[in-house]
């Protein structure tokens, strides 16, 4: 009884000991020596792994930071300028400012602006939409209205809007990952600038018909009439495919485009309120 | 091994469902529509590049002459279906309501190109070298009419190291609701037989069969008496069972040869061509009519007068509508092609199309398609997928994006018959989910990046 006790744990220490010795030469053997600053940068980053950089995820971008000579090129948009001058302090390396961004969905197609000329009764995900079908306006390349961008935001910056029907971007939340703009099957979202005070200026209209025809479906449709084009002072409109588009780089937030635009296709966004004109009545003497 | 022309019921082996057949205008005769007065001639009517307009705005044009020249091999020429004058060149919805280039022509009388045979008379001799048949066909614009609009002259083109030995003549017409195949072959039958014969030259092959279902008793009694004991035509009367009509179930059944998975039937030496197809080509060889009409079955319970109505390519299809007698305010959904696998449409003023078999309209009980609910795992899809794909695995694939795992499940081999959608007992949307998937993996695999 005793020797075969004495047999199983000197059988068993022994096979034990020839396998943890094999396991630590093949360790040694194989070992993967990284750099330790990854992990470093890795920590210094959100942690989001939304892609948003162009890498599948937070590791993959902080493995690209290390080996990157320039930081020039590689933004975290969810970390904004922050995050980078902390990795940059991290590596050593020299990063210039970038201007924030902030997502903007260039469609005003309410309920109210926009009336319906059928009734969906398929899946409904814009993306099978899309394909088979024009949406339920008649407006080809409007807001669909199902938010897949909203399903996709890992921010939770985006929520459609039960009155007008439209998915409506919460500034203060919206980390400019591109999540949306890569999603949206119409292409209606476009990362644009981040002003001061969260001020925005855009056209929000996609509608590439002629004036008449996207007028008959859509009554904030871009016509391009070309009327803001005439009367920006810096040149940041461009007319392309009967539609207008503002760069923000170059506009200064003037107002000038939205005072002329005959269908209220460009919006303004966090302006004070504009002062009503008043009608001088001082010299006028003749009551009627 | 078949005794006479009539040989025995076959059937394909896996899946299929058997859909209420709903024929109701089995009996109607072929009627000719009234030329509309302005007509829309989309140029994207086929698979493949779509057609260079070779017209100018303000010409005048006649019946039956060419307006878009194919662009490409894998295209076709598009013809003039009215005589008239060109009113403008521009975008205009087609079925889903996207703009496509297409031209339209205002109808001035009905002024025939002269070289063209607009009789009833039936040319049986043809002496035209195969080659001579199939430039033929590819100046007629003819592209296959079961509803694919695949270029014809490209199919009859057989790639080098494929022999072709089986030409098969697709008369199953299995869609519910829709009789213009079936009215066709009894009217026709004289001219699909010459037009069989000229295929079968152009292919130098030597088995030929016709496949009909047996709901079609009449069209198999009568194509029999057509041909003689000896016939090397062969008519093959099948089961009734959907998707019957797709090629390669009936390839499968009736020579038992299986495509395999992402080829072509020519893989497997047989070449599959509608009955109204094969009517084209009769006319377009013998009579030089390029097409520019085809046979549509307008039909619905709740329309007045369900009819089997030719039209001219490009007519719009309120006025095919009218025809029928049905009320515009009482449609509740239109689907232009069978009710399986045909589209829902919201814009009525659209044209009709080479392809479109037939225009269905519902009333206010069928509109509606049923909630749907969880999956509760029975594998009815499963069973009657024609395909041997599993389709509520491949939705949910496609409902997370897994492009890269669709692929492996062979996506792209779905026919899209919705057989998966009709038995499904949760009324889960299957097929717009797979349809989906089967978009986005063609895509990735055109620009390479699967």
């Amino acid at each position: 009884m005793n020797h075969i006790l004495l047999l199983s744990i000197l059988v068993l220490s022994a096979l034990g000991g020839s396998l943890a010795l094999i396991l630590f030469f093949v360790a040694s053997k194989f070992k993967i020596v990284e750099d330790p600053r990854i992990d470093i940068v890795e920590e210094a980053l959100p942690g989001a792994n939304c892609g948003g950089c162009g890498y599948s995820g937070c590791r993959a971008f902080a493995e690209a930071l290390v080996k990157a000579e320039q930081l020039d090129n590689l933004l975290c948009p969810v970390g904004g300028n922050d995050v980078m001058k902390k990795v940059a302090e991290i590596l050593g390396k020299a990063v210039t400012e970038q201007k924030p961004l902030v997502a903007v969905l260039r469609c005003n197609g309410t309920f109210q602006n926009r009336s319906k000329t059928s009734i969906y009764n398929g899946t409904k995900t814009c993306a099978i939409t899309a394909l088979f079908y024009k949406g339920d306006t008649g407006c080809q390349y409007g807001c669909l209205g199902y938010g897949d961008c909203v399903k996709v935001c890992q921010f939770d910056a985006l929520h459609i809007d039960e009155v007008t029907g439209l998915p409506v971007v919460d500034d203060a939340k919206c980390t400019a990952c591109g999540a949306c703009v890569r999603e949206c099957p119409r292409n209606l979202f476009e990362l644009r600038i981040k002003q001061k005070k969260d001020r925005k200026i855009y056209v929000a209209c996609m509608n590439e018909d002629k004036g008449g025809i996207a007028r008959k479906y859509c009554n904030v449709a871009c016509i391009g009439c070309s009327k803001c084009f005439q009367v920006c002072p810096h040149n940041a409109i461009t007319m392309k495919n009967n539609l207008a588009y503002i760069d923000s780089e170059k506009c200064k937030l003037c107002r000038k485009c939205v005072e002329v635009c005959p269908t209220q296709a460009i919006i303004e966004f966090g302006f004070p309120p504009r002062k009503k004109e008043e009608i001088n009545t001082s010299n006028v003497q003749n009551i009627v | 091994m078949e005794v006479g022309i009539i040989a025995k019921p076959r059937t394909f082996k896996y899946g299929g469902i058997h859909p209420p057949e709903n024929k109701i205008t089995a009996n109607k005769p072929i009627i000719d529509l009234k030329t509309p007065e302005k007509i829309v001639v989309h140029l994207s009517q086929h698979t493949g590049l779509p057609a260079k307009p070779v017209v100018n705005k303000g010409d005048y044009v006649k019946t039956g002459q060419i307006i878009g020249e194919a662009d490409g091999f894998i295209s076709a020429n598009i013809h003039s279906p009215v005589s008239g004058k060109i009113q403008k060149i521009d975008l205009e919805p087609d079925y889903s309501g996207y703009k496509k280039l297409a031209i339209t022509i205002e109808t001035q009388g009905d002024e025939w190109l002269d070289d063209i045979d607009n009789t009833n008379n039936i040319i049986e001799e043809c002496n035209l070298s195969p080659q001579e048949i199939i430039e033929k066909i590819k100046k007629a614009g003819i592209v296959g009419l079961g509803g694919a609009m695949f270029p014809s002259h490209v199919k009859l083109s057989i790639p080098p190291g494929k022999s072709i030995d089986t030409l098969i003549i697709n008369g199953v017409e299995c869609e519910p609701y829709l009789t213009a195949d079936h009215r066709l072959m009894l009217e026709k039958g004289k001219e699909i037989i010459i037009g069989i014969r000229i295929l079968k030259k152009a292919l130098n092959v030597k088995n030929v069969f016709i496949g009909i279902e047996l709901n079609k008793i009449e069209c198999i009694n009568y194509l029999a008496s057509l041909l003689d004991l000896n016939n090397e035509i062969k008519i093959i009367p099948l089961k009734v069972k959907y998707p019957q009509g797709g090629e390669k179930q009936l390839i499968q059944a009736i020579t038992g040869r299986e495509v395999p998975p992402g080829g072509l039937p020519a893989d497997v030496g047989v070449v599959v061509f509608n009955v109204a197809t094969t009517f084209a080509i009769y006319e377009a060889v013998q009579k030089n009519k390029p097409l520019i009409e085809r046979i549509i079955t307008v039909t619905g319970k709740c329309l007045e007068n369900p009819i089997n109505i030719r039209a001219r390519i490009g007519t719009p299809i309120n006025k095919l509508l009218e025809a029928a007698g049905a009320k515009v305010q009482n449609i509740r959904k239109l689907i232009v092609g069978g009710p399986m696998m045909g589209r829902a449409i919201d814009n009525f003023e659209a044209p009709v199309l080479k392809g479109t078999s037939g225009i269905l309209v519902f009333g206010e009980d069928d509109a509606l398609r049923n909630p749907h609910k969880s999956c509760i795992r029975c594998a009815r899809c499963v069973q009657s997928c024609p395909m041997h794909l599993e389709p509520y695995l491949l939705m949910t694939l496609a409902e997370r994006k897994l492009f890269e795992k669709l692929k492996n499940n062979n996506v792209t081999d779905c026919i899209e018959c919705g057989s998966c959608s009709y038995i499904c007992p949760s009324s889960r949307p299957l097929l717009d989910y797979i349809r989906y998937g089967k978009i986005n993996v063609i895509n990735l695999i055109r620009s390479k990046k699967l």
